[in-house]
């Protein structure tokens, strides 16, 4: 399995690797995947008072594709509100780390774990889950 | 990622293939260069030379097995000995019945050969399952056994865990059915004792490369006594190798193969004395430092070779990128051409998540205690770094039962 450079960089220096504290209200907890399935990822925002992401940590249990494709999403969404975050598509993973075919699943778990934990955030929030879903 | 030759490479995957000995190779040499007679050519020297060889070679791979020089037939490796055994047996003995009896942890050279006798009507198969530790008791073949019962083909020690199933015990019970007994032996022999009269085998089936030869080479012990196996070919032409397998013999390769069943059976106590004490003690440097490391396979009945295990919250193919400099093989979907996980692990009963966790260590003749000890190292580091990212191994600690969880799967 050949990995693009940026791949290999993530997975050996994964950003924002860790955990926030889930009971938080200000943290938005997302878990996506399955053990069986061979990726199971954490993704984790804390939401200031503006509406901004200010921190965001991960955990993923999978492939080095899936690794990075997670830590490349945590640092992407900080800095971010949470409607522009909601913007990060899969696509836009696959195009900045050259994920193969065969890794497009990992981006695709990394978006839906950013959503995941949107959606927790706005649900403690008292906010519709998600405004842009059909 | 190119594959440029790192500083230095650790290879643990001596169940795949093994690098020629070089003693192998001097014995070949003459063979690929000035003597390269073809050994069915009976009016000159050259052709001679050719055939002197081949029957040295052939006596060699006799004396490692037990057997007689005339019960080995060349073939081109263990994949085609395999189709030879089954396909051969079946075709043979098809007016007696078709009944064959083997096993769902076998290798794919018998378990698609057996799939394809049955999607032609040619044979009935019934698939033993096996239990945790991949292994297939006497009990339960002969519980299998029918009227129309023809074959019974089981390796010896499998591939991936390195089980070994009891081999002379259902062999026993095989000559007593009358029933014909393959194995294929590619893993076994010369790691294990391996004596076809003593282990009742009728067909055996082993392979160069996995034992210091060449590639490209293999063998097929036939017995030709008590029973007296006769197969039907596969190979048709020239009628080479007792008709069994036409084509023009592979002097050098058959050489090599010679040369590595001679000092295969030459070295056999140092060798697996060898294999065993570095096996023990990378087994014993991993399971010492980490927690939740599940040993796949028999603890008891396996190969002095082989450490097949399971790193558990860590994924296969994250631990392999972790570890670029030691060359071992994994059951995790991601680093096959399948996208299924392993079905050797499978069989066991691991579960998806495990399989994906497991890595396959397997050491041979030129590894060293130096390089067990760093591939040790480099893996307990690369687990621990993996587990501290990993968010089930988060889960376990803060005691969630990770099978009652409802995951949210794709």
């Amino acid at each position: 399995m050949a990995y693009s450079d940026k791949v290999l960089d993530h997975y050996e220096n994964p950003r924002n690797v860790g955990s926030l504290d889930k009971n938080d209200k200000h943290v938005g907890t997302g878990i996506v995947g399955a053990p069986e399935c061979g990726d199971v990822m954490k993704l984790q925002i804390k939401v200031n008072d503006k509406g901004v992401i200010e921190d965001a940590k991960f955990k993923t249990f999978g492939c080095g594709s899936a690794i990075a494709s997670s830590s490349l999403a945590t640092e992407w969404v900080k800095g971010k509100t949470v409607d522009e975050a909601l913007g990060i598509k899969n696509t836009d993973i696959v195009e900045e780390l050259s994920l193969p075919p065969v890794k497009i699943h990992c981006s695709v778990l990394a978006e839906d774990a950013i959503r995941a934990a949107l959606s927790d955030y706005r649900e403690k929030n008292g906010a519709p889950a998600e405004k842009k879903e059909s | 990622m190119t594959t440029t030759s790192p500083s230095r490479h650790i290879y643990l995957d001596y169940n795949a293939t093994s690098p020629l000995d070089p003693r192998v190779l001097d014995a070949m040499l003459p063979f690929l260069r000035e003597r390269f007679g073809n050994a069915a050519s009976r009016s000159h020297s050259f052709g001679w030379e050719a055939e002197e060889a081949v029957k040295i070679a052939r006596q060699h791979v006799a004396d490692l097995l037990g057997a007689d020089s005339k019960e080995i037939i060349f073939t081109s490796g263990a994949t085609e000995s395999d189709n030879l055994a089954v396909k051969g047996a079946v075709e043979m003995l098809a007016k007696k019945g078709k009944h064959v009896v083997t096993c769902v942890t076998e290798h794919k050279a018998i378990i698609d050969t057996c799939k394809y006798l049955e999607s032609k009507g040619l044979a009935e198969v019934t698939w033993l399952e096996v239990d945790k530790h991949g292994l297939v008791t006497p009990e339960q073949v002969a519980a299998a056994l029918r009227d129309d019962t023809v074959l019974i083909t089981l390796m010896t020690a499998n591939n991936e865990i390195g089980t070994i199933h009891p081999i002379k015990e259902i062999g026993a019970l095989a000559n007593e059915k009358g029933v014909w007994f393959h194995t294929d032996a590619t893993q076994a022999v010369a790691k294990i004792p391996f004596d076809v009269n003593d282990l009742n085998v009728d067909m055996a089936s082993l392979s160069a490369h996995k034992i210091y030869g060449p590639k490209g080479v293999g063998a097929l012990y036939v017995r030709r006594r008590n029973p007296r196996v006769r197969l039907s070919p596969q190979m048709h032409g020239g009628g080479h190798e007792r008709g069994m397998r036409s084509g023009t013999l592979n002097v050098p390769g058959i050489v090599g193969l010679g040369e590595a069943c001679r000092i295969a059976k030459e070295d056999f106590d140092k060798d697996q004395a060898h294999y065993k004490a570095l096996r023990d003690r990378l087994e014993r440097s991993i399971r010492g430092a980490l927690d939740h490391v599940e040993l796949n396979g028999d603890e008891e009945h396996r190969l002095p070779t082989t450490f097949n295990v399971s790193f558990a919250y860590v994924e296969g193919e994250s631990l392999i990128m972790g570890i670029p400099e030691v060359a071992v093989s994994s059951g995790s979907a991601c680093t096959s051409a399948s996208l299924e996980p392993s079905y050797v692990l499978r069989a066991l009963g691991v579960g998806d998540d495990l399989a994906h966790s497991s890595i396959r260590f397997s050491v041979g003749r030129f590894s060293t205690e130096q390089e067990v000890d760093d591939a040790a190292d480099t893996v307990i580091r690369t687990v621990r770094k993996l587990r501290d990212m990993s968010p089930l191994y988060e889960m376990a600690q803060e005691g969630i039962d990770l099978s009652s969880v409802n995951w949210n799967a794709h």
